[in-house]
């Protein structure tokens, strides 16, 4: 049961890492346009600007 | 790379949000370089060579910086420099074979950052990410964890859970809040009540070393609500936007001339009474004002419905709104910008629109039936259990469980899963929804009024009869229809080159701005135009005459054009078994033939914008809950008036504000599959509100009797969630 003193704060810390990464995206307006960006994959030309 | 900006400008500026003050770089990189920012609408971008093929067309043009388009929103944002204009831009991008239009940035500028959206985004990321964890610990205490063990879960549950519940929870706190100040019950009342009793009974459980922790069930109630809070803001953010976009699709300018006789071009609001103003042919007029100069004809048929032009000459009074047709004009302004007429309507409107918000949502009468049942209920079982065993801490973890197992977690999904399920496939169609009941409401509509001049038609003429003229005088009216771009010569135009005519030699062809079109054939003077100058006699019915030399004035009449997909569209309403009223503000032998025509049986002709209103009243008052469909401002009051109301894209600003829905397309096709779509979807409402009463029926006894283990809360929770947005999505 030890193993659980290191196993809860390591998948928390995971969680939070997500959540932080999930926050700067949101941030950067990746969420504005879902439908483009699904569609910009399937084009050829290389985005040399992505969105800010 | 290093990014220099300077410091004492940044900090000037207030940031676009608190997180965005403490880290100024971040928002300095998230702002594109300023030159000039235009905004292009293009309704018809639908795929990925869309998105490049008008990034390509856009980036070739000199002086274009940047362009980048969000498909989601069907809209470009382009960086240029200065002196790019967005004419510039919409004639490349039709060259190359896309629909665009310029928007009016600043408009736009309320919607470009959907601040609350990203808000309830972001709670909603803490709820999950509190729910996915807590759930985790939970899963140990149900698999049978005991004695320290489970406490060390219920305490680390607790860190979590109460913050994550703080911080995401707070919609719903400031929402009960205000309704409980202002003496009120609403749905976030019980949901506030549940997730604070459940939180504290439970901290005072693990302070115990207690079984029954709710943090789980608590953090997951919050999670599923703002769910369906976020699926109800993206609905009407959507709909915000696109209906601003329409605003915004108007940029009205004016040409002023200036004392000294030069001319500039200004924004129609910076007029000021006195001011002239030059009014091109095909032009609207942007300001209410006495023509001084020019002759030529009006249409007012967005004004007042009647499809026939109006002479207009010097001394005329002329208002906002109106199209100028044959001839350039001066106008002297007399109100401009807020004072108009079309203004003072418009916010008429906005007047009687505020009695219909009085409509209550079938989610308010559901949340008043339930909100005070299930208060009674709780403190009900928590007295009868405290009278039974004198144990405070049990009756108090049997009303937690009671608010919790009850909470409207079903009810707060069922609406909003299914309304944006049903606004998505009609926005699809080409139908925009903009107010959150529109559709209950729509679906409890049994009579349709329709408008005729704009909605059902186009306002376009159509010349009929042609056949019986003689094939010479049609070729000599070609040829004359052909110098004039009034709305009859060039519908006669364009019917007469249809059929394969050539036109005859007229020479010295003038047009007489007001009257038609003369000119010389075989040394005979012919003329086309209105009957008056041709001394013909006016029939009741949109018509032009030709005069060729001395012989008597032929007669060409005129029917309306059908708007694509509106015989179809009366013809399912009458099958759906609606009653169905065509009103205009035309002559009554137009309206009559029309009528016949498209097989309406009751026509009320020449009635004027009150009338239009008090009918739509009358129709109320007996009973009848109406949908009224129109386009121009005479039908404004009677939009606001109606039950539910729609309005083509192609409808003054004034009357798109008024009504509930917007045709986004030219066709009127997408209102059947409203109605379809608006019963299917109260069926499903309803249908979701009795799964939520099944639940309750059957979880509430369990959680009386003191059975309702937190597992138990939590599944059955969670399933009947799921079962409402399942239910929900079936509709797509």
């Amino acid at each position: 049961m030890d193993i659980l003193g290191l196993l809860i704060p390591v998948s928390l810390f995971l969680g939070l890492l997500g959540l932080a990464f999930f926050f700067w995206m949101l941030r950067r307006g990746q969420f504005d346009d879902p439908d483009g960006d699904a569609n910009r994959i399937l084009s050829e030309d290389y985005d040399d600007k992505p969105k800010k | 790379m290093t990014v220099t900006f300077d410091h004492a400008q940044e900090r000037a500026r207030p940031g676009a949000c608190p997180a965005c003050n403490v880290a100024p770089a971040a928002e300095h990189l998230a702002e594109l370089p300023k030159d000039a920012t235009l905004m292009l609408s293009l309704p018809g971008i639908h795929c990925a060579g869309c998105i490049s093929g008008v990034e390509k067309a856009l980036r070739g043009i000199p002086g274009v910086k940047e362009a980048r388009v969000n498909l989601t929103l069907r809209r470009a944002a382009v960086e240029a420099e200065p002196g790019v204009t967005p004419d510039d831009l919409t004639q490349v991008l039709e060259a190359a074979g896309y629909e665009a239009h310029e928007l009016d940035p600043g408009v736009l500028a309320t919607t470009a950052a959907d601040r609350a959206g990203r808000d309830l985004l972001m709670r909603l990321a803490v709820a999950f990410f509190a729910m996915m964890n807590v759930m985790l610990l939970s899963v140990a205490v149900w698999a049978g964890a005991e004695g320290v063990t489970r406490d060390m879960m219920h305490w680390i549950s607790a860190g979590i859970a109460i913050p994550a519940v703080i911080f995401s929870g707070q919609p719903f706190y400031l929402s009960a809040w205000s309704a409980l100040r202002g003496g009120r019950l609403n749905m976030d009342v019980p949901i506030t009540l549940a997730i604070v009793l459940a939180v504290g009974t439970s901290l005072y459980e693990t302070t115990q070393s207690g079984e029954h922790a709710y943090f789980d069930a608590a953090i997951a109630l919050c999670t599923f609500l703002l769910a369906g809070r976020y699926l109800d803001h993206r609905t009407r953010a959507s709909a915000r936007s696109a209906a601003q976009e329409l605003a915004a699709l108007e940029v009205p300018r004016a040409v002023r001339i200036l004392s000294d006789g030069t001319e500039e071009t200004v924004a129609a609001s910076d007029l000021a009474v006195g001011d002239i103003v030059r009014v091109k042919p095909g032009g609207r007029i942007p300001v209410d004002g006495v023509v001084t100069e020019g002759q030529s004809e009006l249409d007012r048929s967005l004004m007042t419905g009647e499809s026939l032009p109006v002479y207009a000459g010097p001394g005329q009074v002329v208002s906002a709104g109106e199209v100028n047709l044959t001839g350039p004009l001066l106008v002297q302004v007399q109100a401009a910008g807020r004072d108009t007429s079309l203004h003072r309507i418009a916010d008429l409107v906005a007047v009687a629109e505020s009695g219909r918000s009085n409509y209550n949502s079938l989610a308010d009468r559901a949340a008043k039936l339930y909100a005070p049942g299930v208060h009674i209920l709780s403190v009900v079982a928590a007295v009868g259990w405290y009278i039974g065993t004198q144990d405070l801490r049990v009756s108090l973890n049997i009303a937690a469980a009671v608010l919790i197992i009850t909470c409207p977690c079903a009810l707060g999904l069922a609406v909003p899963a299914v309304t944006t399920a049903a606004s998505g496939r009609l926005f699809r169609k080409g139908l925009l929804i903009k107010k959150g009941t529109a559709l209950e409401r729509l679906a409890e509509a049994d009579t349709v009024v329709f408008d005729k001049t704009g909605t059902l038609t186009t306002g376009t003429p159509d010349p009929v009869g042609l056949e019986d003229l003689p094939e010479g005088d049609l070729r000599v009216a070609l040829a004359l229809a052909e110098v004039s771009s009034h709305p009859l010569a060039d519908a006669l135009a364009v019917a007469l080159r249809a059929r394969g005519l050539q036109p005859a030699t007229v020479t010295d062809l003038v047009e007489r701005p007001g009257y038609g079109v003369e000119g010389l054939w075989h040394d005979k003077p012919v003329r086309l135009g209105r009957a008056a100058w041709l001394g013909a006699e006016a029939p009741d019915m949109t018509a032009s005459f030709l005069k060729i030399g001395d012989q008597a004035p032929r007669t060409v009449r005129f029917t309306d054009t059908l708007r694509e997909g509106a015989e179809e569209t009366v013809a399912a309403l009458k099958a759906d078994g609606k009653r169905v009223i065509l009103i205009s503000g035309d002559t009554k032998g137009a309206v009559t033939r029309f009528a016949g025509r498209m097989g309406i049986d009751e026509v009320i002709a020449e009635a004027l914008p009150e009338e239009k209103a008090a009918l739509v009243a009358d129709l109320a008052a007996e009973g009848a809950k109406v949908l009224m469909v129109g386009d121009g401002l005479n039908d404004t009051a009677a939009l606001a008036a109606a039950h539910v109301s729609i309005s083509p894209a192609s409808a003054l600003d004034a009357a798109r504000t008024a009504s509930d829905m917007v045709l986004m397309g030219r066709s009127l096709a997408p209102i059947g599959d409203a109605v379809t779509t608006s019963v299917s979807a109260a069926k499903r409402i309803h249908e979701n509100f009795s799964i939520a009463t099944v639940y309750n029926v059957l979880a509430v006894p369990l959680a009386v009797a003191g059975l309702a283990t937190p597992l138990i809360a939590a599944l059955a929770m969670s399933l009947s969630s799921i079962t409402v947005s399942l239910n929900a999505l079936r509709l797509r």
